[in-house]
């Protein structure tokens, strides 16, 4: 029998498995390190060259050919179908994970690369050579333009990149394992080499299984964009997906910002409390672990100090050293002026003594009791009693469009702890309309201008956010205590309706 | 190991149910460590099982003895303070204070709540006021919003998922909903009574509440009996009354006086709950300001004279004896009985048996389906009321906690459920309150870090049918010479409050006030 086209048929899939992984790599390293146009060309370079190594290196392999090939192909299997895992799983715990990168994708070159020639020598007894280029070579390519196609259009949306490499790492390893029959009189030590192959297979079968443990298929359904990032903290689900508009961050499912408009909410955030006082020296900042509201409170030279108490340790962690994060906080968290506090704002609020000019709240819209307990009456008046004469503070009280009677519960319960309150919304095309409240124990006008460079609130837009159209009236609202948790009751109720 | 592997099914059987017992799986998880924390029933039993008291090496002389550092005790210490007599001394059998409000660090080990005081109740509210719990400057009783417990209150297992609340209202036909419609118009209607006097029908304390005939006459049937007699027969109308009942006087509804019943829902009148992360042991660190408590003293004789009267009390083999001019016997009745033997016994005091654990978790269970971890959760097919959180009030919602878990044994015979308790060990317990729990939390035994159980055999006075109104109780708040009386027990329910009450009357007795704290007609 002759068992050269099925051969052939190898020669395709072990171009489509190189090519993925090359994609795959390419692909993370955009993904995780930004920049795309640099990765993919680093990559497919670093690639190439890798390919040369290995074809340069399959010269010193002399005997044995058969089973080196199916040797090779095991490796293949176990690197490229763990790679992007590993680069997931690598990236935010390893410090030097660019180089990191570079050799695992330098490795899979290598070895993509002994693999043609070694089976081209294989094959070189049963074909003539000109025969042999020919096939060889035109299935290569077939078998990349399979690769490039199938990758965007198919494998990328519907597995996403972890279970991609995965499933193509087990390819691999079929190939090495039919390889076993096929080369059979050619193999010594054929037992050992199916053991070889079966571990394999089931270490990659394994990391299939527990793929879902580093995101879900219906994780990832639920998501337009891919999943980039995903860790669960003792405190929530912290996952970062990245698209066209570029990235964006949720909690539990709910989203944070998007990298395309953040900017608009934070300025609407941050600068209205800011502008209300002549230079503001002590700030304090409730959530906010993206580190988003805090560089635009660090654009203030008259900031001394700034304190940002959020939860979750591994949020504020994540904005430090994420680099696409730290780029777009502008590393704010590095900054000499901030004292980071890991902790429950309230309780931490019970404790602290000193006062602070000016508090910016961030917190997660208020989907659950723990969260509805900081939009509590309890909650501001702990808060108001921080503030220093005249100090300001801002909140984010989630939509008065959508949501009405949770935005106007959070506005009058503010009020009932004792604050003046000036609500204000403004659009964030992520959002829709986003509601805010600026706020202060004594009675206070509503800021004019703000001083420091901006790209969205000038004079004009300023004073705009503090109108509201009439779709946005009040309405009539329970004030948020402890002891009762409305908001929580009116936020289920009303987001419920949107979604 | 067969045979240990029947003691258990036989064990969880006859605490958790049969249902419970066949379902239970051999346990590979080994029980998580902890002690036994019980009352001090052994040297207590020297009362009961000793002979004449032992002569005394020493002599002291007080103005007042006080008999007790529960909260009665501690809350008449408080009032003699206020009138500054100071040379008070206070005896504790047990090493620590608080009685059945004591706490550990951080989580009850008995009483764990209060409601708000209302109007009338100027004594708790002056507790409150002092403890900052009512704001300064607020006139009327506004509770700050820290203490009160904070939302959600209570949560309820019910076929395998939560509910918020307590009343299971999943499935419920409409039958049974206007049956839970027309028992709550039974208690608005007694909420909003008023005798001829306008005294309300049922108020806490019990003493400022109404004795017309048409209250009184509840105390003459069991609460099983006035639902019958109203046609509410509703299954789940029945557990919600008689949780209620279990959880406040530890008795089945046949074994509770309908007044008692009534008077758990009508006396609340809506009026929020007040705790704090250890309970009520926040409510007996501060009582306990007032004076020092000699504790590990048992007071094992107490005799009137002339001028007052003579007391005995011994630690170990050192015995010490006091001339007070004043006793304040600060302790149940049944210990009354035998440590004043000159003094006519008491008559229909008894008293429920209570086993409270306290579970030590590394995190929290992972969440089960419905409504989320509140302060209270109480599984339906459970005889336990389930487990209070006690990071709950503090707004930890995240990582270690401490469940304390309360099973009241309801036996229609005191006797038989004390010894029961007291024949369960601190393994058997903690396997029973595991084996209860895990079926809401599979995962609570791998988190149980510690375990600690605490026996209470005299837990609780039981309202029974015809105790509240029995002439017997009403004489045994009466001073006997010298000697005043202050306990729970002596108004029929077992209330911080009413120990509070009692505390301070006995305190007013003693001070020469002569006025009871009652409140102006």
């Amino acid at each position: 029998m002759n068992r050269t086209p099925i051969l052939f048929l190898n020669v395709l899939v072990i171009a489509a498995c190189g090519l993925i992984y090359e994609l795959l790599a390419g692909t993370v390293a955009s993904y995780v390190l930004g920049d795309s146009v640099t990765q993919f060309s680093l990559i497919i370079g670093l690639y190439l060259s890798a390919l040369g190594v290995g074809a340069w290196l399959s010269r010193f392999i002399d005997r044995d050919l058969a089973t080196r090939f199916v040797d090779v192909e095991l490796a293949v299997a176990l690197i490229g179908g763990l790679s992007a895992p590993l680069l997931f799983f690598g990236f935010g715990r390893l410090q030097w994970f660019s180089l990191f990168l570079y050799l695992v994708v330098f490795a899979i070159g290598v070895l993509v690369g002994l693999e043609l020639p070694i089976l081209m020598r294989i094959l070189r007894e049963q074909l003539d050579f000109k025969e042999l280029v020919s096939r060889v070579l035109s299935f290569d390519y077939i078998g990349s333009l399979i690769a490039a196609v199938l990758f965007p259009l198919f494998l990328v949306p519907r597995l996403g990149l972890v279970r991609t490499s995965i499933v193509f790492g087990l390819l691999n390893a079929a190939v090495g394992l039919y390889g076993t029959w096929l080369l059979r009189p050619l193999l010594r030590g054929v037992t050992v080499l199916r053991v070889r192959a079966a571990i394999v297979a089931v270490i990659l079968i394994v990391a299939l299984v527990h793929a879902d443990a580093l995101t879900s298929m219906a994780e990832e359904e639920l998501y337009v964009d891919d999943i980039v990032y995903s860790t669960s903290s003792p405190y929530q689900r912290i996952l970062i997906t990245k698209g066209a508009a570029g990235f964006q961050l949720f909690l539990n499912g709910n989203l944070q910002f998007s990298s395309a408009d953040e900017y608009r909410y934070h300025e609407a955030l941050v600068h209205p409390a800011m502008a209300s006082l002549a230079s503001p020296r002590r700030v304090l900042i409730l959530g906010g672990g993206d580190g988003l509201a805090l560089r635009e409170v660090l654009k203030y030279r008259s900031v001394e100090s700034v304190t940002l108490v959020d939860l979750d340790p591994k949020m504020t962690a994540l904005s430090r050293t994420f680099p696409p994060l730290g780029a777009l906080n502008a590393h704010s968290l590095r900054d000499p002026r901030v004292r980071v506090v890991n902790q429950d704002a309230m309780i931490w609020l019970e404790q602290v003594r000193s006062l602070f000019d000016v508090a910016i709240v961030d917190f997660p819209d208020p989907s659950s009791f723990s969260l509805g307990k900081l939009y509590t009456t309890r909650f501001y008046r702990l808060l108001r009693a921080r503030l220093a004469p005249g100090g300001a503070v801002a909140v984010q009280c989630t939509s008065p469009l959508y949501a009405p009677r949770s935005y106007w519960c959070i506005v009058r319960t503010m009020e009932a702890a004792g604050l003046r309150v000036r609500p204000y919304q403004t659009t964030v095309p992520s959002f829709g309309v986003w509601g805010f409240a600026l706020a202060s124990p004594r009675p206070f006008d509503a800021p004019m201008h703000v001083s420091v460079p901006v790209r969205f609130l000038d004079d004009a837009t300023l004073a705009a956010m503090f109108v509201f159209p009439r779709d946005m009236a009040p309405v009539p609202v329970e004030i948020n205590r402890l002891d009762n948790q409305m908001l929580v009751r009116y936020y289920e109720d009303e987001w419920r309706r949107w979604s | 190991m067969a045979t240990l592997e029947l003691s258990r099914r036989e064990l969880l059987a006859a605490f958790l149910g049969t249902a419970v017992a066949c379902r239970a799986r051999r346990e590979e998880t080994p029980l998580p460590p902890g002690e036994l924390a019980g009352a001090s029933h052994e040297v207590g039993h020297r009362l009961r099982d000793a002979g004449p008291p032992p002569q005394p090496s020493r002599w002291e002389s007080h103005d007042v003895v006080i008999a007790g550092a529960g909260v009665a005790g501690l809350a008449a210490a408080w009032r003699l303070a206020q009138s500054n007599l100071r040379d008070v001394v206070l005896f504790e059998l047990e090493p620590a204070i608080g009685g059945t409000s004591r706490s550990g660090a951080s989580y009850p080990w008995g009483a764990h709540y209060i409601i708000a005081p209302s109007d009338e109740n100027r004594v708790l509210a002056q507790l409150l006021r002092e403890m900052g719990v009512i704001e300064d400057g607020v006139t009327s009783n506004v509770i700050a919003e820290q203490f009160i417990c904070r939302d959600p209150e209570e949560r309820l297992f019910y076929r395998g998922r939560w509910y918020e609340g307590l009343y299971p209202a999943a499935g419920a036909t409409h039958e049974d909903l206007r049956q839970l419609r027309a028992f709550e118009a039974e208690i608005a209607k007694w909420a909003a009574w008023r005798d001829a006097k306008g005294r309300r029908a049922f108020t806490i304390p019990v003493a400022y509440a109404s004795d017309d005939a048409e209250v009184t006459a509840l105390d003459r049937m069991s609460m099983r009996t006035w639902l019958d007699a109203r046609g509410l027969t509703s299954p789940r109308l029945r557990w919600f009354v008689e949780y209620a009942c279990r959880d406040d006087y530890g008795a089945l509804l046949d074994d509770t006086s309908a007044w008692a019943g009534v008077f758990y829902f009508a006396s609340r009148d809506n009026r929020p709950v007040i705790t704090w992360p250890e309970g009520n042991g926040r409510l007996v660190a501060h009582l306990a300001r007032s004076a020092p408590a000699r504790t590990g003293w048992l007071v094992v004789h107490i005799e009137p004279t002339e001028t007052g009267a003579d007391v005995i009390a011994v630690r170990g083999d050192e015995a010490v004896g006091v001339h007070a001019k004043h006793v304040i016997f600060a302790g149940p009745q049944f210990i009354a009985d035998r440590v004043i033997p000159s003094r006519p016994r008491s008559e229909g005091f008894t008293y429920g048996s209570w086993m409270v654990a306290n579970l030590t978790l590394r995190d929290r269970p992972s969440p089960s389906p419905g409504f989320p971890l509140a302060w209270d959760n109480v599984l339906y097919d459970s005889p336990s009321l389930g487990y209070v959180v006690s990071t709950h009030q503090r707004g930890i919602d995240h990582g270690p906690t401490t469940f304390t878990y309360y099973y009241p044994l309801c036996d229609a015979h005191p006797r038989q459920a004390r010894e029961r308790l007291l024949a369960t060990g601190r393994d058997a317990w903690a396997d029973i309150a595991l084996t209860d729990l895990s079926r809401a939390h599979p995962d609570l035994r791998k988190l149980t870090a510690r375990l600690d159980v605490m026996r209470w055999g005299h837990a609780m006075i039981r309202p029974t049918p015809g105790f509240v109104t029995s002439p017997a109780r009403a004489r045994a708040s009466a001073p006997f010479r010298n000697i005043h009386f202050a306990n729970t027990d002596l108004s029929a329910v077992p209330l911080f409050e009413e120990a509070l009450y009692h505390g301070v009357r006995a305190g007013e007795e003693v001070a020469g006030t002569g006025t009871n704290p009652r409140p102006p007609a």
